[in-house]
């Protein structure tokens, strides 16, 4: 017989056992000394294996002969001209890409027809690996500018390009109608409401794939290129310069933190309502 | 200008109506609160005067033109504040200012004039997000107000407001409502505000939605101590009823 005078209780175990929440936080002096240690460890280790002469020189270089090709490269004006050469390509490549592919996503997040016409392709085209596009690159545009330029549009565009329209497409339904009953039509709807509310997602989305088109543009001057970073690199690596190879590394992380810094300081600005 | 639904019915899929056959007449300058068991389609009826939505079947007509789509002539403000949150509170009440060919001057003090209506002049250069529940919604209805529209449209505008704010928001909205003599149609679900503010009361029916009671209410007093009075009380409950009624047998019709 099943008692029906009490409901099933589970008995807690004694005493109940202490819940821990999974976000945790730490002082502010604490986050510094780890972002410090972030940086500062693998530093140290590389210096103390590099000095150890457990690891052959040719294969780690030690820090200060790091530097010195370093200073070697930037006194004869060959990295500044690589680096220039690169981000030239950057500047070209992603402009292009934002110029395509933020129009089109704002299309396909606002125009019922765009999402089901171009979804579909461009679903199945960013699976394809933009680098395996680089051969057929260069048989239709050659190994010069054209070529890298255009493997950095397909490597960011189509990413770019349903990145954006799921941020139009996350404007408020609300916000749209109220928009409407205050006599705003269409234009004036998609300029001073959709893409205000957007801006700092589009923001987002472009630092996420401004990353891509860096290490794009290196990939693609390592296979086919007289200039550039990832140039610099292949002809070191003829050498066997390993040190260059380490200093040229050094200064694109370098260079990708001062892009990433700067779309996160404008991010910040235009999107205070935001936060 | 009087609103006038005529045949108006609804139906977001064929063959289940929201609404049918609405027949109703709202005179100029009239208070109207809509109160309803869910599924009685309140708040596609203020769509419908909106222009969000089109009726499936009737029209309905703003001093005799007919309702094609959304226009200023109809205001609007919903439960959420929906305000643009990167604009300033008095760029916000300018919003639908800046959609017709006014000065910037005339703008201006269009702007200031409904800031000091709804008695947020002090927070004019900031933004929405810094307010409280209850100045957005003021913000809000500064918006919706800023082309002189022939009606206001609330759908539940204070129900996600704390007890005492709605309080302050339902005298606030009164004390428009008798300053500028525009044409009020509030839906709520909170029977006691509809008593208090309407002047006329509907009840909606569910399944499909339709007006099961229209009722004219005689002002009981000024205050909110009204609310207590006997004759308040009988009112409420009266409505109440109704209401219940249809919920209950909107819960059986889902069940059956």
């Amino acid at each position: 017989m099943v008692s029906v005078d009490s409901p099933p209780v589970e008995r807690a175990a004694s005493p109940a056992p202490r819940v821990k929440l999974l976000k945790t936080e730490v002082s502010r002096r604490t986050a510094w000394i780890l972002r410090v240690s972030s940086v500062a460890v693998p530093l140290v280790v590389w210096w103390a294996v590099s000095g150890s002469g457990i690891v052959p020189d040719r294969f780690l270089p030690a820090p200060p002969e790091v530097w010195a090709a370093f200073a070697e490269m930037a006194a004869s004006g060959d990295l500044q001209n690589d680096l220039l050469a690169s981000l030239g390509r950057i500047g070209a490549g992603f402009a292009l890409a934002v110029l395509i592919s933020v129009p089109l996503g704002f299309l396909m997040g606002t125009v019922g027809w765009a999402q089901p016409l171009f979804e579909p392709i461009i679903g199945i085209l960013r699976y394809l690996p933009a680098s395996a596009f680089i051969p057929l690159l260069i048989i239709w545009l050659g190994i010069g500018e054209t070529s890298k330029i255009a493997l950095l549009v397909l490597g960011v565009v189509f990413f770019n390009t349903l990145m954006t329209a799921d941020v139009v497409r996350q404007v408020p339904r609300r916000l749209l109608d109220v928009s409407a009953t205050l006599g705003a039509g269409r234009a004036r709807v998609a300029a001073r409401v959709v893409f205000p509310h957007s801006l700092p997602g589009i923001l987002d989305a472009l630092r996420v794939n401004a990353a891509v088109a860096y290490n794009l543009v290196v990939v693609a001057e390592l296979i086919a290129a007289t200039s550039g970073l990832g140039y610099r690199i292949t002809r070191a690596q003829r050498f066997l310069q390993t040190d260059k190879i380490f200093a040229i590394l050094i200064v694109i992380g370098l260079i990708g933190l001062t892009i990433d810094v700067t779309l996160r300081v404008l991010r910040a600005r235009v999107g205070r309502w935001s936060a | 200008m009087s609103l006038r639904f005529e045949g108006v019915s609804m139906a977001y899929t064929p063959g289940a109506p929201v609404l049918t056959d609405i027949d109703l007449e709202i005179p100029p300058g009239e208070f109207v609160t809509v109160v309803g068991a869910s599924g009685s389609g309140k708040s596609t009826l203020l769509s419908l005067v909106a222009g969000l939505t089109r009726p499936t079947k009737g029209r309905i007509t703003l001093g005799g033109q007919a309702v094609e789509g959304p226009g200023p002539d109809r205001g609007m403000a919903f439960q959420s504040p929906s305000l643009y949150p990167w604009r300033t509170v008095e760029r916000n009440v300018a919003f639908g200012l800046e959609t017709r060919g006014i000065s910037r001057q005339a703008r201006r003090e269009r702007v200031a004039w409904l800031l000091d209506e709804v008695g947020l002049t002090e927070h004019a250069g900031k933004l929405p997000g810094s307010l409280s529940g209850g100045q957005q919604q003021r913000v809000s209805i500064a918006r919706a107000l800023a082309r002189s529209p022939e009606v206001l449209l609330l759908d539940e505008p204070f129900g996600a407001l704390d007890v005492q704010t709605k309080e302050d928001m339902q005298l606030f909205i009164r004390q428009i409502w008798r300053d500028l003599g525009t044409t009020v149609v509030m839906v709520t679900h909170d029977v006691e505000e509809a008593v208090f503010l309407g002047r006329r009361v509907l009840v909606l029916a569910s399944d499909p939605g339709r007006v099961a009671r229209d009722l004219r209410v005689e002002p009981f007093g000024e205050g909110l101590e009204v609310k207590r009075t006997a004759a308040f009380l009988a009112v409420r409950a009266q409505v109440e009823d109704l209401v219940r009624r249809e919920h209950r047998a909107h819960l059986a019709a889902a069940h059956a």
